[in-house]
Formats: structure tokens, C-alpha cells, sequence
């Protein structure tokens, strides 16, 4: 199978207390993959561990076709990384970001101006080429911090819970450009809080202390917990962890 | 009813971007009150005026009675605050930090421990750790007990669950349910719409101006279109097409649905009407301001 990202087993234990422990899955490419968890259960350790920059204790796994212990260079070449604070530079306009990030990623001038026109028609972002970022209202950051992510256009994207704080429009719209990315090929894997955005995905995943506890299709997964809503499916998940 | 916070004509700029735009209305005694809006609507500066801690640059507002402006070291006693980023010392432990809070206000844990008790009982295992070691949802913990511990008449929670998961988030809203019954006044914001139907009554803040406010049941009873939820196998490609329907109105996604509305006249053939949630109104109320 053609697989963005497998693992098996992989742990990570910081002391005695195991932050992640023994998770495998798969996630095919062109996916939408939530990663659910609640505050704690793991996600950053794991999703640190995917993106080669925390080594695991045990287990295996890969990411883009490298493995995370031997060629974590390759595979940080290979994605783009979202975080929930907002990461671009401030003081930066527009084009000089993807600019900057275009060019730590290796990408030429040429292939650089040419994906800038691009990105710039595809946020209708073209008359604030030249604006600084920080000018922007809060919506069109998260829009323009997305585009950088899949500037040099990686393989799989890591989101981590993007939309906090987006007004509802503005939410949608972000989710508009994640299908977007998807069809042409980008493998999404997105944390949220929002749990109508876990509806959104191709299938998710919940981790719970450590584990990941449930993964299918979101239709699945309520099937299977007799659940109306994702909220309830997580709600069931997660509060049995926190009472036991 | 008794006016716990007034505000009237309220406007505030930021250079030359305004961030409150001569904002009004009026906050009942013991009522939970929700500010719902993203990002850079306004909100923590109207926290922030009305905690006394930002000027307005017009307009006036008073807490329990007492002007912002003049008699600002009044209000600092009667109210607790807790603002959106984490403000308590990292490096204190849970106890040290709830020791000095009450030294501040001149009172101890004991006094008003019954108002604490249910929350702090939570955190009480951890008493001796130092408050930056704590995780969010402690952490958010933590911070309430502080903003109680001298028993506030109006307490301002600044997105209080912002980045907190789904099931925490549930546990701090059956919290504030039980200080709603104290008969404290609490103005809560967040991003969250689905918070909204918690409160009494709710104000929708977009760019620094009020779209809405009412009870929950009020705002959603004023949308006014017929509301449809669809959905298909990809519902990503339907909505592109519904986008370009010449007879749709708006078509958002929503969870497993999309959420449409027509444009008058237009007959609807086996699609489910649904009731609108607080987030359909602000989008409604955003499309037309």
C-alpha cells in the first residue's frame, strides 16, 4: 500500500511515565487524518516523534517512505508544519514570507516567483502581495500560515489545531483549503479541538493516556459507539479514561 | 433586575485600528453572560476596560455600580479576573500561589473555601507542584480557584477554554453552572459557539461591534431563512456545485452536513429543514454586516 505514514508500536517514555504508548496505525496518501486526543493523552509527543524531531523510545515508523530514527533530515524536508501559534514573520510581508520559507526549503527564485503568483490567486490574496503580515486580520494569517506550510509543496502537512480561535467563516474557509490540498494530492494529518472538524476527515483517530483507542471513518466511529455526533463519541472515549 | 455591569457608548482604538466601536448594553446581577466572537472581535479590550486596566477612549462603564474610570481601586476588590493567557507564577507552587491571591485581598483559603471546594479539591493532589509544571486543563484550574479565592461579585473568565479539549471544556462549564447559583455575575468570552447555549443571555461580537444579543433561543429564533442540511459522499465537490447554483444562497460546511439556504421561491425536494445552531446566526449576521 502506498503509505504516507505508518507506525508500529512507537512509544515514547520520558522517565517512567509513558507519554506514547505502543501506537500503529497507517495513513494512506492523499488522506485527511484527525488526530484526536484530549489535553495530555499524547498527540504533541506523537506528532513530534512523525515530524523527526523527537526520537521515540521503541517501536517503529515512517513518514513519507523514511524512517523516523535514521533519516529524520529527509523526512523534515518532505512535510510542512502548522502550529497552533501563529508562525509566520510578522514584520514580513506576504510574498517575502513564502520567500523566506521557500528558500529555506531549497526551492529556486524561479520556482519560488512562480508558486508566489500561484498561492497569491489561489488565497485572492494578490493586492497584499506587499503587506505585512501582521496587518492582516487574524482569518487571513491562518490562510497565509497554511499556504507556507505547502509552499515547497511536501508531501504530507502537519496541522496542529490551526483554527483555534477563527470565526466560523473564516473556519470554513480554512477547511475549504485543506480539501483543496488533499485533492491535489497532500496528505493532511490535523489536530482539532473542534469536533465538527473531525467530521471533515477521511478517518480519525482518538488517543486516550497514551493509546490510540478508537480509528475509523468518522460514520464508523458512530456506528460503533452508537454516537449522533463526534462530540459524543469523544465524550465517551475520553471521560471514561479521566474516571478510571 | 438588578444592572451588575453597564456599558454605554464604549469604543476603544489601537492607532488607528479600532478594536470596540461605541459598544453598549447592560449585564444583569447573577447572570452568566457570554461574549462569543474570534479572534480580534474585541473582546479581552472590553475585558480589559471593564477590569479597569485599559482606558476607553469614549464612552462609559460600570461595574456593580462603581465607574471604571474613578473609582477604579473599588473594582479591583470586588471582582475576579482571569485573564486568557495564563498569568499566575510558573514558578510558585498551587498552594503558594493561592496563598498569595488571598494575602492580596486580605483574606485567606479558609474564608471562602466552601466557594472553592469543588474545584479545588481537583488540583488539591498537586498542591506542592509548581504552577508552570501543571497541564492546561490544571493550569485553567488553578487559575479560577485564584480568581475566586476572595469571593468576586462579577467575575471576567477571557476565553477560559480556548485550547482546552472537548471533555474539559464540558467539566468547566458544569463549574461555572455551580457559581452562577452564588449569585455571582459572570461575563465569559469564547470562541467556541456551541459554549453559547450554556449562557443566560449572549452578545456575538465581530470587529469590534455587537451583531446580536439575546438569550441563545432568541438568536437562533431570529434566523431568518429556511435552513437545510445536505450531504453527499464527497461533500467537498457538492458544495463547490451548490456554490455555483445560481439559486443558493449560502452553503457552508457543517460537521457531516452542509448547511444551505435558497433564494426565495425555490422548491426543496427531500432535503431535511433543521433548526439553526448559534453558529449558522453568526455567520448569517456576519454575511450581512
Amino acid at each position: 500500500m502506498n503509505s504516507a505514514i505508518t507506525t508500529e508500536n512507537l512509544t515514547k517514555q520520558f522517565g517512567d511515565f509513558t507519554a506514547v504508548d505502543r501506537i500503529s496505525f497507517e495513513v494512506a496518501k492523499g488522506e485527511i487524518f484527525g488526530f484526536l486526543g484530549a489535553n495530555g493523552a499524547g498527540k504533541t509527543t506523537a506528532m513530534r516523534m512523525l515530524c523527526g524531531l523527537l526520537s521515540p523510545t521503541s517501536g517503529k515508523g515512517t513518514v513519507a517512505g523514511f524512517d523516523i530514527y535514521k533519516q529524520s533530515d529527509n523526512i523534515k524536508r518532505n512535510i510542512g508544519y502548522m502550529s497552533q501559534k501563529f508562525s509566520l514573520y510578522e514584520d514580513l510581508s506576504v510574498a517575502e514570507n513564502m520567500r523566506l520559507f521557500g528558500g529555506i526549503y531549497g526551492m529556486n527564485s524561479k520556482a519560488i516567483a512562480s508558486k508566489t503568483d500561484e498561492s497569491l490567486r489561489e488565497l485572492e490574496l494578490t493586492n497584499d502581495r506587499n503587506t505585512r503580515v501582521k496587518s492582516l486580520p487574524s482569518g487571513i494569517k491562518q490562510k497565509v500560515s497554511f499556504a507556507v506550510s505547502i509552499f515547497h509543496t511536501p508531501e504530507i502537512v502537519f496541522l496542529d489545531e490551526p483554527t483555534g480561535g477563527v470565526d466560523p467563516i473564516a473556519r470554513r474557509k480554512f477547511w475549504e483549503m485543506i480539501y483543496h490540498a488533499a485533492e491535489k494530492g497532500i496528505t493532511v494529518f490535523v489536530t482539532t479541538h473542534y469536533m465538527d472538524e473531525a467530521e471533515y476527515c477521511n478517518r480519525v483517530s482518538i488517543m486516550v493516556d497514551g493509546k490510540i483507542d478508537a480509528l475509523d471513518s468518522p460514520e464508523k466511529l458512530k456506528n460503533t459507539f452508537m454516537a449522533s455526533s463526534m462530540d459524543e463519541v469523544f465524550q465517551s472515549l475520553a471521560r471514561k479514561a479521566k474516571n478510571s | 433586575m438588578a444592572t451588575s455591569i453597564s456599558i454605554n457608548n464604549i469604543s476603544k482604538k489601537y492607532d488607528d485600528t479600532p478594536a470596540l466601536n461605541s459598544i453598549s448594553f447592560d449585564i444583569n446581577q447573577g447572570e452568566l453572560f457570554g461574549l462569543i466572537g474570534p479572534d480580534g472581535a474585541g473582546k479581552t479590550s472590553l475585558f480589559r476596560i471593564l477590569t479597569t486596566l485599559l482606558l476607553a477612549d469614549g464612552g462609559q462603564a460600570s461595574v456593580a455600580g462603581l465607574d471604571v474610570v474613578k473609582q477604579y481601586r473599588e473594582i479591583r476588590n470586588i471582582v475576579g479576573y482571569m485573564p486568557g493567557k495564563f498569568s499566575l507564577y510558573q514558578d510558585l507552587s498551587v498552594q503558594e500561589n493561592l496563598d498569595f491571591f488571598a494575602n492580596v485581598f486580605h483574606t485567606s483559603m479558609e474564608e471562602n473555601y466552601d466557594l472553592i471546594r469543588d474545584i479545588y479539591v481537583q488540583i488539591e493532589p498537586f498542591k506542592n507542584r509548581r504552577a508552570g509544571k501543571l497541564s492546561g486543563g490544571m493550569k485553567q484550574k488553578l487559575a479560577l480557584c485564584c480568581a475566586l479565592i476572595h469571593r468576586p461579585q462579577v467575575l471576567f473568565l477571557d476565553e477560559p477554554t480556548t485550547g482546552v479539549d472537548p471533555v474539559s471544556r464540558k467539566e468547566f462549564w458544569e463549574m461555572l453552572k455551580r457559581l452562577k447559583k452564588e449569585n455571582i455575575t459572570i461575563l465569559v468570552s469564547t470562541p467556541y459557539m456551541d459554549e453559547a447555549t450554556l449562557c443566560d443571555r449572549i452578545a456575538l461580537i465581530q470587529s469590534g461591534k455587537i451583531l446580536s444579543i439575546a438569550t441563545p433561543d432568541e438568536i437562533t429564533g431570529k434566523y431568518p431563512q429556511k435552513l437545510f442540511a445536505v450531504r453527499s459522499e464527497n461533500n467537498y465537490q457538492l458544495l463547490k456545485q451548490l456554490r455555483n447554483d445560481p439559486q443558493v444562497s449560502s452553503a457552508y460546511i457543517f460537521g457531516e452536513y452542509l448547511h444551505v439556504t435558497f433564494k426565495n421561491d425555490v422548491p426543496v425536494i427531500e432535503a431535511e429543514e433543521i433548526s439553526p445552531t448559534v453558529e449558522d446566526c453568526f455567520i448569517q449576521l456576519m454575511e450581512m454586516s
